[in-house]
């Protein structure tokens, strides 16, 4: 019998992928494990495995094309199984933009209509049918959020609520009906522009997933903001003499460190000291962390993703730094694990090396604080002994999640970060 | 007017109820292996021999074969006997007797004659009694038209069952877990019964509907405390009686959560669960079902007999804790 190959859930809140590359085509012959093509998600390339041995047919998925979570891509036929051609033209939708056929008016070309099976029949549970029935809803328009990309109840209720927008990811779940409207209808706002005075230019799903987990930290997470300033000269002479000093291997350093992998060690320590505050909300418990997971914010083309650095507070500063370079390579190309970017404890934004002086960072659940970062920048400061002089001081904002952390406790986590950073041999022994 | 009611174990209750159907009936008698001075190869009938004397309490061959031809005649003619099997595993013995013999009468006689009788089935895994003692045989019965088949769960509906089975004109066969003889419940006082024709809602929930049938009851309970914890209603549909099968109260329940699990001792493949499973699919539940309909059954071995692998063979906690979260949590 042939094996369906689908679009696999790689990710949590993933209701659609790309196929970004095919390494076979139609009539090859693949053998169980092989890499069949690579998925593209909001966050991150994953490689996917042919499921089973034979002769690769009805390859749909074209590639940069959006396609539901358990939609069929292609199929394997065992070798010697009969192949009767397609059994159904191929859903013209699951192929790439251009092509004629899917130049539908109404739907736009880069969405795809509901997985289904080889028939072009859609997955759905039968209350999910009913629902669509009883009320007018089309169920080839759904993108489903069960297994296989079955269309379930919440699917169909969450569309009633929402407007009757063509474009099927919008509706996913009951996240999306937690989106205002002004986010999810942005028809509404065209009224206010000339037209022709603007293009469109449709979300990528990396995009919409940070304005959906956004929206929901910043109005569900009561925020409040501490912030200090750290003096940063001896920091930024520790730093000189140990990047100086590292071990040379075929002409390369084994390290460099940069301020920031300093940051994140003496948030990191900060947050071991103060274990009271390396928690994370939820509604039944406190969840008190053993480890101190730190999240680093890096910036992709078309938006931002936090890898983690797991278990901060244990690692040398060169081992930080040699980690947070290739995590940082490995987000700009697309190439982290969701174990490598989900989770964390606590999380670091740093807009120093822009000159951003100071800003306060939007908390990233299930995180309880993340530390701003401004630029180390020459201030006059008043000294010891009452004189006027010139340091390098930066400037860094906690924010808090106060359910979580109360005003007192930041107040003691961000002076052990600044007692770290302005003592930085403290962050050696 | 409520009898005062007391904690008795499974067993004592069963035995309180014989002993209430004996003095309120001449008519009723015991019959069985062992069942005479030994008490019963689970204590069950205990010393009701000497309440009761040897003709009322009358010890069988060897041969159920016999033993259960006899129970059938002497219900045909007049008695009401409550036949007990050693291990319902034995029930292949005597199936002549049940299936062709007990169940058919009153039809093959066009209702000249009712055979009053009920039998008793020590049933389940869980004792170290290895393959040929262990089996849940009771959906082999539940195929044949002209008996009726229960399951109680606990010591009320055991004893109240067992009263309105004596009560019944036809054969009732009664599955016994074993490892519900030594489990205590409150049971009344007196003369009750319990319909033979009913499922009863030992839990209710929203979001999925658990369709337990004998022991598995009890787990399932347990199951649905520990996901209750983590924000999951599951409703826990004691069946009682797999013949017939209270269809009503299946449907309504899983139209109401629209997930159904079907946990069962029996052997998976063509026991309880697909039976239900077919029933809400051929319902009007079925356009209410929002998930795969889950069966939990015992797996497709004898029984066996180290005590890991006999726990292995049948549905545990773990497993309805697991099923029920997939379904709620949308992973199958």
């Amino acid at each position: 019998m042939a094996s369906e190959v689908i679009l696999p859930k790689v990710d949590m809140d993933m209701a659609t992928g790309k196929i970004s590359k095919w390494f076979f085509s139609e009539g090859d012959t693949v053998r169980k494990g092989d890499v069949l093509f690579e998925i593209e998600t909001d966050k991150a390339a994953m490689e996917i495995d042919a499921p089973a041995d034979g002769i690769l047919r009805d390859v749909k998925g074209g590639e940069g094309v959006d396609i539901p979570v358990g939609a069929a891509v292609a199929w394997i036929y065992g070798e010697g199984e009969a192949y009767t051609g397609a059994a159904s033209p191929a859903p013209a939708a699951l192929e790439a933009a251009p092509a004629p056929a899917a130049a539908s008016p109404k739907a736009p070309s880069a969405t795809v209509s509901a997985p289904g099976a080889q028939d072009g029949a859609v997955r759905a549970t039968p209350l999910a049918r009913r629902l669509a029935r009883d009320n007018g809803i089309d169920l080839s328009g759904l993108a489903g959020s069960g297994p296989h990309g079955r269309v379930v109840a919440i699917d169909v209720t969450s569309a009633m609520t929402t407007a009757p927008v063509p474009v099927a990811v919008a509706s996913t779940g009951p996240a999306a009906a937690a989106i205002p409207d002004a986010v999810r209808a942005p028809n509404d706002a065209l009224k206010h522009f000339a037209e022709g005075s603007y293009e469109l230019q449709p979300h990528s799903s990396m995009r919409r997933t940070i304005a959906r987990r956004l929206v929901e930290a910043k109005s569900t997470v009561p925020h409040f903001y501490l912030t200090v300033d750290c003096r940063l000269d001896a920091l930024m002479k520790l730093r000189a003499e140990l990047n100086a000093s590292a071990p040379i291997a075929d002409g390369i350093a084994s390290y460099k460190l940069s301020v920031n992998d300093m940051v994140i060690k003496a948030y990191a320590l900060a947050l071991a000291a103060t274990p009271e505050a390396n928690v994370s909300w939820t509604e039944e418990q406190l969840v008190r962390h053993r480890f101190v997971d730190i999240g680093v914010a890096v910036s992709v083309p078309g938006g931002l993703i936090t890898p983690i650095v797991r278990q901060a507070q244990a690692k040398s500063l060169s081992a930080i730094s040699n980690e947070m370079k290739d995590l940082a390579a490995r987000a700009k190309a697309g190439r982290l694990k969701p174990e490598e970017y989900q989770g964390g404890t606590a999380a670091v934004s740093n807009l120093g090396m822009f000159g951003v002086r100071q800003f306060a960072a939007i908390i990233n659940p299930p995180h309880a604080t993340i530390l701003a970062v401004g630029a180390g920048e020459r201030r006059p400061v008043v000294d010891d002994t009452g004189e006027l002089a010139v340091a390098t001081v930066m400037s860094v904002t906690l924010s808090t999640d106060h359910r979580a952390v109360d005003g007192a406790l930041g107040a003691e986590l961000v002076g052990k970060l600044r007692a770290f950073i302005e003592n930085p041999m403290s962050m050696l022994v | 007017m409520n009898a005062p009611v007391r904690e008795l174990s499974y067993s004592q209750a069963i035995k309180e109820a014989m002993a209430i159907a004996m003095e309120n009936d001449e008519r009723v008698v015991l019959m069985g292996e062992d069942i005479g001075v030994y008490g019963g190869a689970f204590q069950v009938t205990g010393d009701l021999v000497e309440r009761f004397g040897t003709d009322r309490v009358m010890d069988t061959p060897i041969s159920e074969l016999g033993g259960a031809g006899v129970a059938v005649g002497a219900a045909v003619t007049g008695l009401r006997p409550i036949f007990e099997f050693q291990f319902s595993d034995f029930a292949a013995l005597a199936m002549e007797q049940i299936v062709n013999q007990a169940a058919k009468m009153r039809y093959m006689l066009g209702g000249a004659v009712s055979v009053p009788l009920v039998m008793r089935f020590p049933a389940g895994s869980g004792t170290g009694a290895a393959a040929q003692h262990s089996q849940s045989l009771e959906a082999w019965l539940g195929h044949v038209p002209g008996l009726k088949v229960i399951q109680p769960a606990t010591p009320h509906d055991v004893k109240g069952m067992l009263l309105a089975a004596v009560a019944d004109p036809d054969p009732v066969m009664i599955f016994e877990h074993k490892l519900l003889y030594k489990m205590k419940g409150p049971v009344p006082e007196g003369h009750y019964t319990v319909p033979l024709d009913k499922a009863d809602v030992r839990r209710q929930g929203r979001d999925v509907t658990i369709v337990a049938t004998s022991i598995m009851v009890h787990k399932a309970l347990e199951a649905a405390g520990q996901l209750a914890a983590e924000g999951i209603e599951a409703e826990v549909v004691d069946l009682r009686s797999i013949r017939p099968i209270d269809g009503e109260t299946i449907i309504a329940s899983v139209k109401k959560t629209t997930r159904l699990i079907c946990v069962y001792e029996g052997v998976k493949t063509l026991g309880v669960g697909a039976e239900i499973s077919a029933l809400i699919a051929e319902s009007e539940a079925f356009d209410y079902l929002d998930a795969p309909i889950v069966r939990l059954g015992g797996s497709e071995t004898p029984i066996p007999y180290n005590p890991e692998l006999e726990k292995a063979a049948v549905p545990q906690v773990p497993d309805i804790l697991a099923a029920s979260r997939d379904l709620v949590r949308g992973a199958r």
